[in-house]
């Protein structure tokens, strides 16, 4: 299984070596090596429960608010261990960003969902300056011209797409270097899921991508990286055209082809 | 094309002692909900006959918005200087006085522990301290009276005095901080299910974004649980006002005009207490007044029971 493991992209912004992930006395991944590339998409995909939306949490630690979580073995970002003791989890998730499997707007108004990153971490000077943000994150999102007019209407009173659209938005304003995308159109229907897709691939020249997704199109879609994962295991990684046409091992095989999953 | 033999299918009802089950079972559950439901019915024509012979004897106009209140009533009709006036002022201001105070105990430590019980204790932590604390709703509330008398203000007279103070033995303070106090538990309970009701999704986005803990609890978790949060503190008061034995035992019954906690004030349910035991004539504007009290009281307490019912609901529609 090593062999599959070791798919190293040249410009490796996140990695994990050797991870095991425990809830309480359960493991729910065993011995993760993933490199993942800068400024690409990479998609996690696997039958439910193979552990990839663990593995997802790992990334930002958003696993330590669950008390039972342990997780073993080392995470860089950038070459820093973000599990050292030095690292400050606010910063790290500032520039770790999520969004998640069902779109969770704050029950503010749109403006001040965009501004909520920025202003914790006291990221502008000014009013105009915040203004900014909102502005650039919303046209980034591509929901500028369908809010622009309404920005002090809550948040929730947008269509699902829209508000999944306000999440990506809200997560970029804080200027991350990642954002982690956990099944974020399994909550959409197909047109707002293709506007997602869209995006996802416009903001790739940016950012760096780890999308979780059930739907092996979706990955085959936007992804230039695929890992595929089964019963907490890391099956095989490498370019989503290899994973889709040439996979390497059965499991895989049989997973793209749908007879397990 | 084959019939099937439809005399071999019986759909006809067969045994009558199912039906007739069925409908005593129904019958009886009707009958239970509506015991609660005649006696409220019962008790509220009761105030309201009650109350319309003393709105006879009194105008309502007297009762609303008198200011002074000392039900005396002559026992012949020749005795001299003794009718009483039946202001109901001085007592509402008193039953505010000491809901106030008690609100003003019970709010912060209430919503506090309540958010430190949702967010921040550990599990264990949270099974000792919240038991302990629903503890204080068990109290008997005659027991908080003889506290709040025979503790709390003894303790405030003589603080009162060291500072140059002077505070009356039966105080407004005493009955307002006990009665606070014993209102904890009901204002934190509520608000804990209150803020557990905020969906995890919030916090995960919040979390996601690098808020720290304090932070999503105050910009994202309590904003979204304020109108939960306000119907709990309207059911707490609404249930301070109807508050009896505390105030009886530790606020007096000398009906002041006043808005010094430190002075002795009386309530309306004081009242009503005092003027219904004993021996009484159920014809005497004294003993009705109690009536017209308790039909004040009842529709107050209704009101804020109402308007609080509705905001909890309609918060917890916001989420389902």
């Amino acid at each position: 299984m090593i062999e599959n493991n070791d798919f190293a992209p040249e410009n490796t912004i996140i990695s994990s070596k050797n991870v095991d992930v425990f809830y309480g006395d359960k493991q729910a991944l065993f011995d993760i090596n993933l490199n993942v590339a800068e400024n690409s998409v990479t998609a996690l995909i696997g039958p439910s429960g193979c552990g990839k939306s663990t593995l997802l949490r790992c990334f930002n630690r958003m696993n330590d608010v669950i008390p039972i979580c342990r997780v073993d073995g080392s995470i860089t970002l950038g070459g820093q261990d973000i599990h050292a003791p030095n690292v400050d989890v606010v910063s790290l998730r500032q520039k770790v960003g999520m969004v998640f499997q069902k779109p969770n707007p704050f029950p503010k108004s749109i403006y001040d969902n965009i501004a909520y990153g920025p202003r914790i971490h006291g990221m502008t000077a000014s009013k105009a300056e915040l203004d900014e943000i909102v502005e650039e994150s919303l046209k980034r999102a591509g929901l500028w011209n369908e809010v622009m007019d309404r920005l002090d209407k809550p948040g929730t009173g947008l269509s699902g797409g829209q508000q999944q659209r306000l999440c990506i938005a809200r997560a970029i304003a804080v200027k991350p270097k990642v954002i982690l995308m956990d099944e974020p159109c399994s909550a959409l229907d197909p047109i707002a899921t293709a506007t997602v897709e869209e995006l996802i691939d416009e903001l790739r020249e940016r950012f760096t991508i780890i999308i979780v997704t059930h739907s092996m199109q979706q990955a085959a879609r936007v992804s230039m990286h695929t890992a595929f994962f089964h019963l907490g295991n890391l099956v095989e990684h490498g370019a989503t055209s290899d994973i889709f046409t040439a996979p390497k091992d059965e499991r895989t095989q049989n997973y793209i082809t749908g007879r397990i999953g | 094309m084959q019939q099937c033999n439809l005399q071999t299918i019986n759909i006809t009802r067969n045994a009558v002692g199912r039906k007739t089950r069925e409908m005593l079972v129904i019958a009886l559950l009707l009958a239970c909900s509506l015991v609660a439901v005649l006696t409220t019915a019962g008790i509220i024509t009761s105030l309201a006959f009650e109350a319309f012979r003393f709105f006879q004897e009194v105008s309502l106009f007297d009762f609303l918005f008198g200011l002074e209140w000392s039900p005396q009533t002559a026992l012949r009709s020749d005795q001299v200087g003794s009718s009483g006036s039946f202001g109901a002022i001085p007592l509402i201001t008193g039953t505010l006085l000491i809901s106030a105070i008690a609100m003003a105990v019970a709010t912060p430590l209430g919503l506090l522990s309540a958010i430190y019980l949702a967010e921040y204790a550990s599990n264990p932590a949270r099974a000792i301290i919240k038991p302990l604390l629903e503890l204080l709703a068990g109290i008997p509330t005659v027991v908080y009276g003889f506290f709040a008398a025979l503790v709390i203000a003894p303790m405030l007279r003589n603080t009162g005095e060291t500072f140059g103070f002077v505070i009356s033995s039966e105080s407004a303070l005493a009955a307002g901080l006990t009665m606070g106090v014993m209102i904890i538990p009901l204002v934190s309970s509520l608000s804990d299910d209150v803020i557990n009701a905020v969906p995890q999704t919030l916090r995960d986005a919040s979390y996601g974004l690098g808020a720290t803990q304090a932070e999503t609890i105050k910009q994202v978790i309590f904003p979204a649980a304020i109108p939960g949060i306000a119907g709990s503190l309207l059911l707490a008061t609404s249930r301070a006002i109807g508050e009896t034995m505390i105030v009886v035992m530790a606020a007096g019954l000398a009906a002041n005009l006043t808005a010094n906690p430190f002075e002795a004030v009386t309530t309306v349910t004081v009242q009503i207490a005092t003027l219904l035991t004993g021996d009484q004539e159920f014809d005497s504007a004294k003993t009705l007044s109690a009536f017209a009290l308790g039909l004040l009281l009842f529709i107050i307490t209704l009101c804020l029971n109402v308007v609080s019912l509705k905001i909890v609901d309609r918060y917890k529609e916001q989420y389902d």
